[in-house]
């Protein structure tokens, strides 16, 4: 197997190029599938025999919930990356995704509280599933202060790669405790294995928002990383011809 | 369309004010993203070019 492009992640600025090609892609693809998976779920789906219209939240709290499970494996292996191999984009990646994934951790609690209302009657319970995301969210929340209290930037690089990898202990807690636990939450609605447990007309454009998502918030993780980068890496000439030739 | 009316559809059943709240804060917030995180971009980018050039002249 080729491991050139592995070494080449380790690169500010090869990661610095890359980006600037590949983030307006992933951006424009991401938002036109997130707008049309919205727009479908909200008024074409049909409502729910069950739920009624209340169900068309789902477009967004799956999407959202999603991405902030993603975006935290994303910074588990980013923390590993970072104390095993120390390359430089792993704490730079941590950096900038941190503060995205708990705004998807935010939209995922707040839509699910709204839709625990007329659901289940109550915005909050203190069930498996909605503990453990919460404790997602508080994760990151530590993550981001970490970061931004120490002022060393090589030991805050560490700490938040050590917390980072400690924390993925809660992913599996957070997939597995609709089946572990006797919970409220209704149980997963992607599987790889199983048929979708609802009519295609309601799962495609669920499927669609939440690749838009991916889209959407992987283009704005990559700005970030490049802001980043461009902080850490303001002395290298390379750094410097970008800006003063290329204009950025 | 899943609704015979524009009214209908605003309404939600009853459902409205759920549906559209959770879609008004998600929206908010993922503009505030974007919107941040583009000009943390920019600022950045401004700040070096204004330095570098200070260092070309000294």
């Amino acid at each position: 197997m080729n491991w050139i492009w592995f070494h080449k992640l380790g690169s500010p600025k090869w990661f610095f190029q890359w980006a600037n090609k590949w983030s307006k892609f992933a951006f424009v693809i991401g938002l036109v599938m997130l707008v049309v998976g919205i727009a479908w779920g909200l008024g074409f789906a049909p409502a729910d025999y069950q739920q009624g219209n209340s169900f068309r939240i789902i477009y967004i709290h799956v999407p959202s919930a999603i991405l902030a499970q993603s975006c935290y494996l994303g910074l588990g292996v980013a923390g590993l990356v970072s104390l095993v191999w120390r390359m430089k984009m792993a704490p730079v990646f941590i950096k900038a995704v941190a503060p995205l994934g708990a705004v998807m951790a935010v939209i995922a609690l707040i839509s699910g509280a709204i839709w625990g209302k007329p659901t289940w009657g109550a915005w909050w319970v203190w069930d498996a599933r909605l503990t453990s995301v919460l404790i997602l969210f508080l994760l990151y929340m530590g993550v981001i202060a970490i970061q931004n209290s120490l002022d060393d930037m090589q030991l805050a690089d560490k700490a938040v790669a050590v917390i980072s990898v400690v924390g993925l202990i809660n992913l599996p807690i957070i997939k597995y405790s609709v089946e572990w636990w006797n919970t409220l939450h209704q149980p997963a609605t992607f599987t790889i294995t199983a048929k979708p447990a609802m009519p295609m007309e309601m799962w495609l454009p669920l499927l669609l928002s939440t690749l838009g998502m991916y889209g959407f918030i992987a283009a704005i993780a990559m700005w970030r990383m490049q802001t980043e980068v461009l902080v850490r890496e303001h002395r290298s000439n390379w750094v410097k011809k970008e800006i003063l030739d290329n204009g950025i | 369309m899943a609704f015979e009316s524009i009214n209908e559809f605003i309404s939600m059943g009853t459902h409205g004010p759920y549906v559209w709240s959770v879609y008004g804060i998600s929206l908010i917030l993922l503009l505030g993203s974007y919107f941040a995180s583009v000009k943390a971009k920019k600022n950045q980018i401004k700040r070096l070019k204004q330095r570098y050039l200070r260092e070309q002249k000294s």
